[in-house]
């Protein structure tokens, strides 16, 4: 090899070159300073890797550098991390625009309220006559541009609600800020004793606070969706005349052969063409037993090929596989969902109509009452102003992202900006079983020596038969021998001859054992069965434990497990259930005044997933569920399960509170605003200490355990 | 009073300047990794 590593390569040009696309992770469990630099050494080792970044905030990952994936993953999870790549194309959104520009105009209005409210200190502390009308001058220089630049995202809100006749949150605030601000020019160039100009860009500043916290939910929601779609695979291998070719789903066409890889899931719906095939239909039906298929039968979108790869026969494709037929389901479910109103959307419904009723009831009230129009339309600009929009503009999204962060920080990612208002009225908690509640395991037996548990593992990782991943997981941190020819039975197991000993994993009759069971045989020895047991999710028992809801599971595995469940962890088990039936339980106990938290991963959940009040999936489940749900769970653990309800309900009691909170400094304001007593001053002290009571309030969440 | 002609000018283009230098912040990504980069600090091997 002469040519130079793309590790080394020292030239400028020749490293833009190597360097390629970023590869990017999704790494839930990185928490510190420690496992930062744990990361970043252990990667910066890795052949290939050019640069290595952790970005703790968003607990990413990223690596440049000609690298392959699955190398960066297996030192991850030799670290101790849980890692999912991402889809780079899916993330490809180049910047957060947005975001960034309601930072700047958040700035921009922050520091023009600093130097008007400095000028207005002046005009407080008795400046008079031309002083005062000079100060007053400058002010209006500073806050006229800068509210018509800062104030744009709720001017455009409050007309595109406006224009459809309906009144939003934004039309009081825009409403507050142009009058404020264009009654403040008025008196100015009449020489008028009052101007709130600082009140005008307060207004604009403390709301465009409430903003960008309220984006950057947002924005958590919409990129958890995006990090996720990078687990599903989108190209298929097509067999044709010159040999494999990988083309995306979306040119398959009926009676294509298409190659599955062993381990890879079916693209397309369609009929076995090799003699037989191991597939793992968990994911569509809850069985938790492989399903052995002979050529001719049919396979379903979204089957795992477990054993050798597989050849089949498109039969449809695109819209027509029985996977988007089910995904269509979702829609419709989905769409009753969106209609929920958001808390913050009802106190605007409410509020929006009362402050103008109020203002313009002050307004006639002055007018017939002494005759000065001036003054009238003073005072009704006044209570516009001190009705304190700001802190009920701050109310939920502060409570909201600390919420979210709260959660992230936890594991779990919210995708929807209403789940967790939802998750606060759930009243029933319905489980799926199969990937959610258990996953596949195996006991593996104390006896088992050290040399014999490496061979185990190297076997165990050379298969995608969930039982190997089952024993791989279960062998912990045992280091697998060196091996290169393993070679995989289909339906029965995998072997390896090492040092002229034929060492097999498998089904027990093959190995020649008499149990029909999971075993291990090394060389003429006596075979040594591997219990195969549906072991629970790690702190399942913890999670039940937590919820102080009624619980119950729906699965459509066979009674036999489902019953062994049912007596390992007392709830009520239902089995045999069709994604229909599931459909149809939740949809009784939402007809009897229930709201239903959904649990699942598979396809057979999707709909109920989506129909259900809300719904939490976690990270490995299908696409399709994932969409579905409202949250999704990054750890294994279910152990923090419970807290999910508790920060929920914790959200929902501290945005009332801070309604609560502004409404209070409402009582004291609104009457000295339609007195006729309220000054600039009064304004601003009312409006900065309610909103920073609330901001204050909102941060309590964090306490919360 | 005079001494204003000087002092509205100084306080506008400090501000002014406190405005640039955050909108230099924002563009330049230091708001992307806060904790991050809080944490990094006590890294010593960079």
């Amino acid at each position: 090899m002469t040519m130079a590593c793309p590790a080394c390569a020292a030239a400028p040009l020749a490293q833009d070159v190597a360097s390629g696309p970023a590869l990017q992770f999704s790494l839930p469990g990185v928490h510190c300073a420690a496992c930062i630099g744990k990361i970043e050494r252990g990667l910066a080792g890795v052949l290939g890797v050019q640069d290595v970044r952790v970005n703790l905030s968003l607990k990413r990952l990223s690596v440049s550098g000609q690298v392959n994936p699955d190398r960066v993953l297996s030192v991850l999870e030799d670290l101790g991390y849980e890692a999912y790549p991402l889809d780079l194309a899916a993330l490809d959104r180049a910047r957060d625009t947005e975001g960034r520009a309601l930072l700047t105009r958040m700035a921009v209005a922050g520091f023009a309220m600093m130097n008007v409210m400095l000028l207005s200190v002046a005009v407080w502390s008795g400046a008079s006559d031309a002083t005062r009308d000079l100060f007053h001058l400058i002010s209006a220089l500073i806050a006229l541009p800068v509210v018509a630049y800062s104030g744009q995202p709720f001017f455009i809100n409050a007309w595109a609600a406006l224009r459809v006749w309906r009144l939003n949150m934004d039309v009081p605030i825009s409403l507050a800020i142009l009058l404020a601000a264009g009654m403040s020019l008025f008196e100015t160039l009449h020489g008028g004793v009052h101007a709130y100009f600082d009140a005008a860009l307060s207004l604009t500043f403390f709301l465009l606070i409430g903003r960008y916290m309220d984006h950057r939910t947002r924005s958590a929601a919409r990129s958890a969706a995006r990090e996720l779609t990078a687990l599903e695979v989108h190209t298929a291998d097509r067999v044709t005349a010159r040999g494999l070719q990988t083309v995306p789903l979306t040119a398959l066409a009926v009676d294509d052969v298409i190659a599955v890889p062993c381990g890879a899931r079916v693209p397309v719906d369609g009929v076995l063409i090799s003699d037989a095939a191991l597939m793992d239909r968990s994911f569509l039906t809850g069985e938790s037993a492989a399903v052995a298929v002979t050529a001719g039968q049919a396979l379903q979108a979204g089957e795992i090929n477990l054993a050798a790869p597989l050849r089949l026969r498109a039969t449809a494709v695109g819209e027509d596989t029985s996977l988007r037929r089910m995904a269509a389901l979702v829609e419709t479910a989905e769409n009753a969902r969106n209609s929920y109103t958001a808390l913050a959307d009802r106190a605007a419904q409410v509020y929006a109509p009362a402050v103008h009723l109020l203002a313009l009831a002050a307004f006639l009230g002055w007018a017939i009452a002494t005759g000065d129009m001036r003054h009238a339309l003073n005072v009704a600009i006044a209570v516009l102003i001190i009705t304190c929009p700001c802190a009920l503009g701050l109310a939920v999204p502060a409570v909201s992202t600390a919420a979210v962060s709260r959660l992230f920080s936890a594991g779990f990612l919210v995708r929807s900006a209403t789940a967790l208002e939802r998750l606060a009225e759930v009243t029933h908690v319905v489980f799926d079983k199969t990937g959610t509640l258990t996953m596949p395991g195996v006991a593996v037996p104390e006896a088992l020596a050290p040399a014999d548990r490496a061979v185990a593992k190297a076997l165990a990782e050379a298969s995608h038969h969930p039982l190997s991943r089952a024993l791989v997981a279960a062998l912990g941190d045992t280091g697998a021998v060196a091996a290169e020819e393993i070679r995989e039975v289909a339906g029965q197991g995998v072997e390896l001859r090492q040092g002229g000993e034929m060492i097999r994993l498998g089904r027990g009759p093959w190995l020649g054992a008499d149990f029909p069971g999971l075993g291990l045989r090394i060389g003429t020895a006596q075979a040594i069965p591997l219990e195969v047991t549906d072991g629970l999710r790690p702190g399942v028992r913890a999670a039940l434990a937590g919820i102080d809801l009624p619980c119950e599971v729906l699965t459509g595995d066979a009674e036999g497990p489902a019953a062994q469940l049912a007596a390992r962890i007392s709830l009520p088990v239902t089995a045999n259930a069709r994604p229909k039936d599931k459909l149809r339980r939740l949809n009784t106990l939402a007809a009897r005044g229930g709201k239903v938290l959904m649990v699942g991963d598979g396809l057979n959940d999707t709909a109920a997933l989506a129909s259900a009040h809300a719904s939490i999936a976690p990270a490995k489940a299908l696409d399709a569920s994932r969409s579905a749900a409202d949250v999704v769970v990054l750890r294994d653990s279910f152990a923090d399960l419970p807290m999910v309800l508790r920060v929920a309900r914790a959200t929902g009691r501290l945005s009332r509170q801070n309604f609560a909170i502004a409404a209070a400094y409402n009582f004291i304001a609104v009457p000295v605003a339609l007195a006729g007593f309220a000054t600039p001053l009064a304004a601003a002290l009312a409006m900065s200490l309610s909103s920073i009571t609330v901001l204050l309030n909102s941060q309590r969440m964090r306490s919360l355990k | 009073m005079n001494v204003l002609v000087v002092l509205i000018p100084v306080s506008l283009i400090l501000g002014g300047v406190g405005l640039a230098a955050f909108l230099w912040t924002v563009r330049s990504d230091q708001y992307d990794d806060d904790k991050g980069n809080a944490a990094r600090i006590l890294l010593d091997d960079e």
